[in-house]
């Protein structure tokens, strides 16, 4: 049987490992991206995650640089995002070592991107990033350009139409969650998961072991994400899994 | 040598830097003449069937990779899409010609149940035939990484051939073995130790 996947997340910004909360990611954590894939190769996680949220272009080449660098140490998928806007940049990712693509932005402003990438290298590796607010009242919209641009769009239609166009996977991300400790949006992420037939990876506000097993149990997820908590503590993916698998999770 | 074919929008170089763990010095090309001189071949995918196999075919690939598998019984390795190409034909947007060095059909994924979600994409432990040599020396039930949605049905007049197989609301194809010719639908090269490991065993046998 499939296993549930537990996925670190990297945020880098100039090429350092930031710390986001709400999505603004001021806090530089001290440790070099190679040095955390190292950590996290030998702790037991499933897959990587690594997303560019630099506010402009001009660390482009250093961000490629460390995915190329972490593409040697990875025998793990290594996904990546941020700055994604065409089928030329998810080439170049993809030869750099990258297995996936995350792309949010541009899909929502040309949906037939999807399609356009997943013609060439195939759905799986398609990775449609849906950034969340919630309005109250069961009310949900989806941003863009880093939680910045409203689209009017609900998390729902959107997955679906992004389904519909080839996508292989959601990575849902909740931005009040985010950095907020108080675990996913499970409501959210529940209306998510019964809407596609596609994955989703659950993301934004884990901040103890249990709200991993929340996304899975409550949220319906097949993957879980988080960031910051993994940088907090010694053989953190590892004592994750642990939890998980007391929870009666299947993971590896 | 082994030679790892680059059709043109794989991720090859993790299927590099896993025999170079190995202390092998694998070649990356897409040139007829690599392909006659390899040793072993290696074509590593994912992708999309019909747009990988025009690659092969407008890199003039087809015929030395037949003369090379085919005729002078060259190991192959093929991962993922690797496997899938070896079909007759493929089903995957629209209807597309395989190598057809296998008897059977590329088709989609069809669980039995919803809550098996498509594209199968993860870990799922694998179980395999003892007499593969690929699975040598491994735990019973290994765990492999995992990322499609179609998979080969081989024809029921050669399902010998299955070496492997995984759960995913159906039964998936998950290895096969012709001969010479060695396939996988999962990626050893991102399944870490079990990976690593089988790629061991692949070299072994050259």
């Amino acid at each position: 049987m499939l296993k549930k996947r537990l996925i670190p997340v990297l945020i880098l910004r100039d090429g350092m490992v930031v710390q986001s909360v709400q999505f603004k990611h001021t806090n530089v954590i001290h440790w070099k991206p190679l040095t955390a894939v190292d950590f996290f190769n030998r702790w037991a996680v499933d897959e990587i995650v690594v997303l560019d949220v630099t506010r402009n272009q001009n660390s482009r080449e250093k961000f490629l640089d460390i995915v190329l660098g972490l593409s040697k140490k990875c025998f793990v998928p290594l996904a990546v995002g941020g700055w994604v806007g065409s089928l030329d940049e998810v080439l170049r990712l993809l030869r750099l070592g990258a297995d996936k693509v995350v792309i949010n932005t541009e899909v929502v402003r040309q949906p037939d991107l999807i399609t356009e990438c997943a013609s060439v290298v195939g759905s799986q590796c398609v990775v449609v990033s849906i950034d969340v607010r919630s309005h109250g009242e069961g009310r949900y919209e989806v941003y863009i350009d880093r939680g910045t641009e409203a689209t009017g769009l609900s998390p729902v239609d959107w997955s679906k139409e992004a389904q519909k166009k080839g996508a292989g996977e959601i990575f849902l991300n909740c931005i009040d969650r985010d950095g907020f400790r108080q675990g996913y949006d499970t409501v959210l992420l529940r209306n998510v998961v019964d809407a596609v037939d596609i994955p989703i990876i659950a993301m934004g506000g884990v901040f103890t072991w249990q709200h991993l097993v929340d996304g899975i149990v409550k949220g319906g997820a097949e993957a879980v994400a988080a960031a910051n908590i993994f940088h907090y503590t010694e053989h953190s993916t590892k004592k994750a899994k642990e939890y998980m698998r007391q929870a009666g999770i299947d993971v590896r | 040598m082994i030679a790892v074919i680059d059709y043109g929008s794989g991720n090859l170089r993790s299927v590099v830097n896993a025999f170079e763990a190995l202390n092998q010095r694998p070649v990356v090309t897409n040139n007829p003449s690599d392909v006659a001189k390899a040793s072993a071949i290696v074509l590593p995918g994912v992708g999309a069937f019909g747009e990988c196999m025009e690659s092969l075919k407008h890199l003039n690939l087809v015929e030395p990779l037949n003369e090379a598998v085919l005729g002078q019984k060259k190991p192959y390795l093929g991962i993922c899409l690797g496997l899938q190409l070896l079909g007759e034909e493929s089903f995957e947007q629209g209807v597309h010609k395989g190598l057809g060095w296998i008897r059977g059909r590329v088709k989609p994924i069809l669980p039995n149940h919803k809550k098996f979600r498509i594209p199968h994409m993860g870990w799922n432990d694998v179980s395999f035939k003892e007499t593969c040599p690929l699975f040598q020396g491994m735990n019973e039930a290994p765990v492999f990484y995992f990322v499609h949605s179609y998979q080969l049905s081989v024809e029921e007049k050669e399902d010998d051939i299955i070496t492997a197989t995984c759960w995913h609301g159906t039964t998936v194809t998950a290895s096969v073995q012709k001969e010479n010719i060695f396939a996988v639908q999962f990626h050893p090269e991102k399944s870490q130790e079990n990976g690593i490991k089988l790629l061991d065993n692949f070299v072994k046998i050259l």
